[in-house]
């Protein structure tokens, strides 16, 4: 099977994010999570999301599954799901949609899994509730999920119980959950950094096969840039809440632009050859009530120069991707 | 001890845990009295100045001989043998190591300013004599891990992931020790993060001419650090050796899968095949080789005989039937 970077063209994305901005009211004031957020996921594309904790990776996930925390709320852009406007529903219809048209994989899968139904009871509901199937053809349905997640003995495994099952295990029957309503598309946030190291790779080779097979979108978040270069076809950063850069995997990890994804990269100890000291990023990123005007990443930017610390850089294209930096729009002089 | 060089020697060291039901319900059901081992016959030694560290899946036993080796449980069977001490309060006597965990938050104290938090071992152990003199030390220490002396006057809860663990560092440090244990120092930190402590652990070892016991279960880092890596699988050492023999011909086919399924950022394996097979159980270890379920290479002698830890061609050791002689 061939990687390519350059997934089928096709006409209905399974997610198209346009200037997401995501607020939470407080009593001092308003905290703004997410800022002018855009994003685009292709049938069958994995897109990467990294960035140190706290960008606002989980956030863009959860705001896309409408189960952003109340006050949270969008305050202005837009959400389609394979084509479909999503971010103006109720809450019942998200419900109906999330299962549907978008499945969810997290980190701990016993928070998507109900300790008291067996996992066979779980995947054949969800498969009813999105298709006109029997409960009998329900249940060929979910052993064949099973088996295509690599559970062995799937026609006996069908009736245990989630605590029965290992922790890469239970993650292997999220992502069947994930997959039983024939969603457009997955947000697959931190899968596998519960799991243990050999654990990982099967799971991220899995999601990576099954996805291609279904023509599913995924929106892969996690810390770890190995995972994205053998996974992901394009990539997202995330800085304070806003995208910084976006492209292509290779060009993103092997050609960086942003300044910011230099330091991410530079700071990764590599399995290939040891370094004396690594590349470092001073500081810490911000606080959402303390972001710096300008660049947000002004404090901490070797590059940054006088403009940096009055105009915000917005996310322009240039060569296959995008980047937010004044270097690539008009100096930071 | 066997030799000079050496800062730390462990020897054959054991620890079992007694997981048994309750008395009543054993009698009730019954069961018999039920051990986890949860470290067997582990035995290595840490050259002074030098890192170790142990790699391996979670459950396999890291954090049980970190807490072995600073005294934090008992051993049930073998020795753990520190060199003297050549500095500080102790000196002349076995040296003490001093841990530093994973998660900064739950090993420090939330309800004490940080300066306290780092004052402490030096007050207790009577380190400097007179306030002015420990406050300039803590202010020292706190320069030494990047913070500023002002820091000392915050709480914890004031910090982010990254600067907590330079505090418990910091708190480390305190007490002069010559032997540092590392448990995931910084597993629970971002990438950009973990190059800062990394950096810092590493600036301290030349500057301090400390040892380490470094334990991660992330294999880059572990390159990054390590001078020598023992790599342990369910309670064992399946292969210790130095970092660049490790690195360059692993000869366990734990430590081969290990190597493979790490996904590298510079030589990324976007073909990668599913690998089969996952950790077993402590309670109840395949008999034999413990790795021959999930062993590629494994023969009908691997299901029933566990192979002796042996010499490793190249140097270290190694426990594999198959592993070439030396
Ligand atoms: N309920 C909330 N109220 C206010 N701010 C919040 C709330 N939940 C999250 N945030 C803030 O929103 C920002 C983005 O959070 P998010 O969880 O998306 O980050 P992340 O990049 O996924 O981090 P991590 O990798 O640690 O999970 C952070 O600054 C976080 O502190
Ligand atoms: N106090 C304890 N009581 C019972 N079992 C324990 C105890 N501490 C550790 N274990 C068991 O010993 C094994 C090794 O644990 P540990 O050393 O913590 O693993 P890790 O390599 O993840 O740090 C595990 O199976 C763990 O469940
Ligand atoms: S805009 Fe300026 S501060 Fe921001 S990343 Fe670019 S150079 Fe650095
Ligand atoms: S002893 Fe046998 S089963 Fe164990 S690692 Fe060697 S070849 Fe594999
Ligand atoms: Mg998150
Ligand atoms: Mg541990």
């Amino acid at each position: 099977m061939s990687m390519s970077t350059h997934p089928p063209a096709s006409d209905a994305l399974a997610l198209d994010v346009r200037g997401l901005s995501v607020e939470f009211p407080t009593r001092k004031g308003v905290l703004t999570a997410l800022s002018d957020v855009s994003l685009t996921i292709k049938r069958g594309e994995i897109l990467g999301v990294v960035g140190e904790s706290g960008a606002g990776k989980s956030m863009t996930g959860m705001a896309v599954l409408g189960l952003l925390e109340p006050p949270g709320r969008v305050s202005s852009g837009e959400i389609r799901i394979g084509g479909k406007r999503t971010d103006k529903l109720s809450e019942a219809e998200m419900a109906s949609i999330r299962g549907s048209m978008v499945g969810a994989i997290f980190q701990d899968p016993l928070t998507s899994l109900n300790p008291l139904f067996s996992v066979g009871q779980q995947l054949i509901e969800t498969i009813r509730l999105h298709s006109s199937r029997s409960r009998m053809d329900a249940r060929a349905r979910a052993i064949e999920l099973l088996k295509q997640v690599g559970i062995p003995g799937a026609d006996e495994r069908i009736d245990h119980y989630p605590h029965q099952f290992s922790g890469g295990m239970r993650q292997r029957v999220v992502i069947a959950l994930a997959l039983a309503g024939n969603p457009q598309l997955i947000i697959a946030d931190e899968p596998t950094t519960a799991l243990d190291v050999s654990i990982q790779a099967q799971i991220t080779a899995l999601l990576r096969r099954l996805c291609r097979e279904h023509g599913t979108g995924v929106m892969l978040v996690t810390h770890d840039m190995g995972v994205i270069a053998e996974t992901a076809d394009r990539v997202a950063v995330m800085y304070a809440g806003r995208v910084i850069e976006i492209g292509p995997v290779e060009e993103v990890l092997s050609r960086p632009k942003h300044p910011y994804t230099r330091g991410l990269m530079g700071s990764i100890p590599a399995l290939g050859a040891r370094v004396e000291r690594l590349a470092q990023i001073d500081g810490a990123m911000p606080r959402l009530n303390a972001i710096p005007v300008g660049c947000a990443f002004n404090p901490r930017c070797l590059d940054a120069g006088s403009r940096c610390r009055q105009v915000r850089p917005a996310l322009v294209t240039e060569g296959q991707g995008s980047v937010a930096c004044l270097v690539h729009d008009g100096g930071v002089q | 001890m066997r030799s000079a060089n050496n800062a730390l020697e462990v020897d054959q060291l054991s620890r079992t845990f007694d997981v048994s039901a309750p008395w009543l319900n054993r009698v009730i059901d019954r069961k018999p009295k039920r051990y986890l081992h949860a470290v067997q016959d582990v035995t290595f030694t840490v050259e002074k100045g030098k890192c170790l560290a142990l790699v391996g899946e979670s459950g396999c036993g890291k954090s049980t001989v970190a807490r072995l080796v600073t005294g934090l449980y008992a051993p049930s069977e073998g020795a753990i043998l520190f060199a003297p001490a050549v500095k500080g309060r102790g000196r002349g006597r076995p040296m003490e190591a001093q841990m530093i965990f994973q998660d900064p938050h739950a090993s420090l104290n939330p309800r004490w300013r940080v300066g306290d938090i780092i004052a402490e071992p030096i007050r207790e152990f009577g380190l400097r004599s007179g306030a002015e003199a420990t406050e300039a030390r803590v202010a020292e220490l706190l320069r030494t891990v990047g913070l500023s002396p002002d820091d000392g006057k915050r709480y914890p809860h004031e910090f982010s992931g990254g600067q907590r663990q330079r505090i418990s560092i910091a708190r480390a440090l305190a007490s002069e020790p010559e032997f540092l244990v590392c448990d995931e120092p910084t597993s629970a930190l971002d990438v950009s993060v973990q190059a800062q402590i990394l950096n810092l652990m590493r600036r301290l070892q030349d500057e301090l001419g400390l040892t380490y016991l470094f334990i991660s279960h992330n294999l880059a880092v572990v390159r990054h650090m390590a001078d020598r890596i023992a790599v342990m699988y369910l309670g064992r050492i399946v292969e210790e050796a130095d970092t660049e023999a490790l690195f360059a011909n692993p000869q366990h086919p734990y430590t081969q899968l290990l190597l493979q399924t790490i996904p590298d950022v510079a030589a990324p394996n976007r073909d990668r095949e599913l690998m089969g097979g996952e950790p077993p159980s402590p309670l109840d270890p395949p008999k034999g080789c413990a790795f021959h379920p999930r062993c590629p290479m494994a023969t009908d002698q691997c299901s029933k005989t566990a192979p002796e830890v042996r010499a490793r061609a190249g140097g270290g050791t190694v426990a594999c039937h198959l592993a070439p002689a030396t």
